[in-house]
């Protein structure tokens, strides 16, 4: 088992691939999507060169991991190849001495009234519509949430021809945290970049409203109008701000929630919902490294530098000469430097709640109204994720608390709320008749 | 390349996803929930949501924001969800 399997072909997936080929060890990406470039496709259009692979690297592209378990020496990763949730699809186990997660993390989103009404989407799905797409989710869209990145999703929007009526921050950062000079950004790359989108959306007449956020949603069949309030400290509506606009499409983003499921499968410790690792992006589980969005959301040159760590350090665990990847070890120090800024920024306040009816949806797959699931937490004892679950149908749907997780915990007041639900025993959707089939182990060189 | 979505047929692009040949055609849902009987569509984007659900060549519960169209692809609406199937 002298091989690096790496799982997730984002910045950090591939940055990891290319390093631990560099070092001359056999390296296998795999990613579920068509094409190496993660979600986002940071560099898509810019340095494609990033997206491009060494011929050293075996690319397994439409490639969904749905599992990984221990095997003596190493890990062993289920894989399920082909069309994605197509029945024709190959299965193939592959083991590896060394295993780099990378695997990243999507929008976290809050619900509020109508959030389940077509038209709202997170701004990361967004995003990736206009962007890769070239389609926007509506003409007049409203972008909603907390965070830098609210401006990237409110750009590509503006760029595939969506006027964007407003972005709601619901956060109070210090003005100008983006583009000052020194401070938390200095270092960061990407804070150009920020400072670029921000004088695109003025051109644009994009108003960026602090302390704001949509608190509800209407409409029959689809989004038709929202409702925007100001916010006080704690993100409770003020009285006699509400103002209503009328909008086809809402892009709402929360931070975000990493994809852990892989992780938490090899059994790797987590430190505030992400995953814990040390200098050389290892885990708390020997041979497994994580890297990108999985450890800290910080934009994609952190990710691509966390990768690079990871991949050497994969190599050198399976005894490869191994340079010290000094340059990336430090944009991984600044960037997470500038990634804790992010967080103390932007933080959650717990006055969404106040958003919440009776009748608005905590969980979107189960159809759970917040008024039954209160009922549900007030007459059971509920201590943890399974019979919080249990008692109220939240988080049992097809995405398996992916989306509604986080949020229903704190709702319930549970102590561990950032990955509660993050242990599913299947990673990814796999057919039963795929589970039972019996599938060629690839023990590797 | 061509497709149909509920029996019309469409002009689609190599590299397009279902989604997004739904939302070019102007579907803004193509599923209904299992309780309610409501609208979905497009929410996540990246394939955590299953809201997009949708059948492709009759084979239901397959996401559309993460399947590639591919020529002669037959795409319906789907009622409720049926996975594990
Ligand atoms: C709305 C939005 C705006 C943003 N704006 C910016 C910005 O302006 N600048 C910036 O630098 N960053 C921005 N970011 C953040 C940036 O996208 C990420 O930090 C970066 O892309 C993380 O890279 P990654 O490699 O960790 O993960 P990703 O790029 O998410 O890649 C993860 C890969 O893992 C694969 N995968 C996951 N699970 C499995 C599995 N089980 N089996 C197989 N494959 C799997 C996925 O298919 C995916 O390709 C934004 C993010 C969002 C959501
Ligand atoms: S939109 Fe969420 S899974 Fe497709």
């Amino acid at each position: 088992m002298r091989r690096v399997v790496v799982v997730g072909a984002g910045p950090a997936g591939t940055a990891a691939a290319r390093a631990a080929a560099s070092f001359g060890v056999e390296v296998v990406l795999i990613d579920a999507a068509p094409t190496p470039g993660g979600r986002h496709r940071w560099d898509a259009r810019g340095a494609g060169a990033r997206a491009e692979l060494p011929d050293e690297v075996e690319h397994l592209p439409e490639s969904a991991v749905w599992a990984i378990e221990p095997v003596p020496g190493g890990h062993r990763v289920h894989v399920r190849t082909g069309p994605v949730d197509g029945p024709e699809r190959t299965g193939r186990a592959i083991e590896a001495r060394a295993l780099v997660l990378a695997t990243g993390a999507h929008d976290r989103a809050l619900p509020f009234p109508g959030w389940d009404l077509p038209g709202v989407c997170t701004a990361g799905a967004a995003r990736a519509m206009a962007r890769d797409q070239g389609i926007a989710v509506g003409e007049r869209v409203i972008v909603a949430g907390t965070g830098p990145f609210l401006l990237s999703a409110a750009v590509s929007l503006v760029e595939a021809g969506a006027r964007v009526t407003a972005i709601f921050e619901a956060g109070d950062p210090v003005p100008g945290f983006i583009t000052r000079p020194g401070g938390a950004l200095a270092g960061w790359t990407k804070a150009g970049e920020l400072a670029r989108y921000a004088a695109t959306l003025a051109r644009h007449d994009v108003p960026l409203c602090r302390r704001s956020a949509v608190i509800a949603a209407f409409g029959k069949d689809r989004v038709e109008a929202v409702l925007a309030a100001r916010l006080d400290r704690d993100w409770r509506p003020v009285p006699h701000s509400l103002r209503r606009f009328e909008v086809d499409a809402v892009a709402v983003g929360f931070g975000f929630t990493p994809q852990l499921e892989l992780a938490v499968a090899a059994r790797c410790d987590l430190e505030d919902g992400f995953v814990a690792v040390n200098a050389a992006q290892a885990t708390s589980v020997p041979g497994v490294f994580a890297a990108g969005d999985l450890t800290g959301v910080g934009g994609a040159d952190l990710a691509a530098a966390e990768g690079a760590v990871a991949g050497a350090a994969a190599a050198k665990l399976l005894g490869a000469r191994v340079r010290a990847p000094i340059g990336a070890m430090r944009r991984v120090r600044a960037g997470r430097r500038f990634a804790a800024a992010l967080a103390e920024a932007y933080p959650l306040r717990p006055g969404w709640r106040e958003w919440l009816r009776e009748d608005t949806p905590v969980c979107r797959c189960e159809e759970v109204a917040y008024g039954a699931f209160r009922r549900a937490v007030e007459e059971l004892d509920v201590g943890d994720a399974r019979v919080l679950e249990l008692a109220t149908g939240a988080g049992l749907g097809l995405c398996q608390g992916r989306i509604c997780g986080r949020s229903v915990a704190e709702l319930a007041g549970l102590p561990e709320t950032a990955d509660a639900f993050a242990r599913r025993p299947i990673a990814a959707p796999v057919r039963l008749g795929e589970l039972a089939e019996d599938v060629p182990v690839d023990e590797g060189p | 390349m061509r497709v149909r979505v509920d029996g019309e047929e469409r002009i689609a692009e190599e590299g397009q996803t279902v989604a997004a040949v739904l939302l070019a055609a102007g579907r803004d849902s193509w599923r209904t929930t299992r309780f309610g009987g409501r609208p979905r569509g497009l929410f996540c984007g990246i394939g955590v949501c299953f809201d997009c659900l949708v059948v492709v060549n009759g084979v239901p519960d397959v996401r559309a924001c993460l399947r590639p169209v591919a020529e002669g692809d037959d795409i319906r609406s789907q009622d409720g969800a049926e996975v594990p199937s």
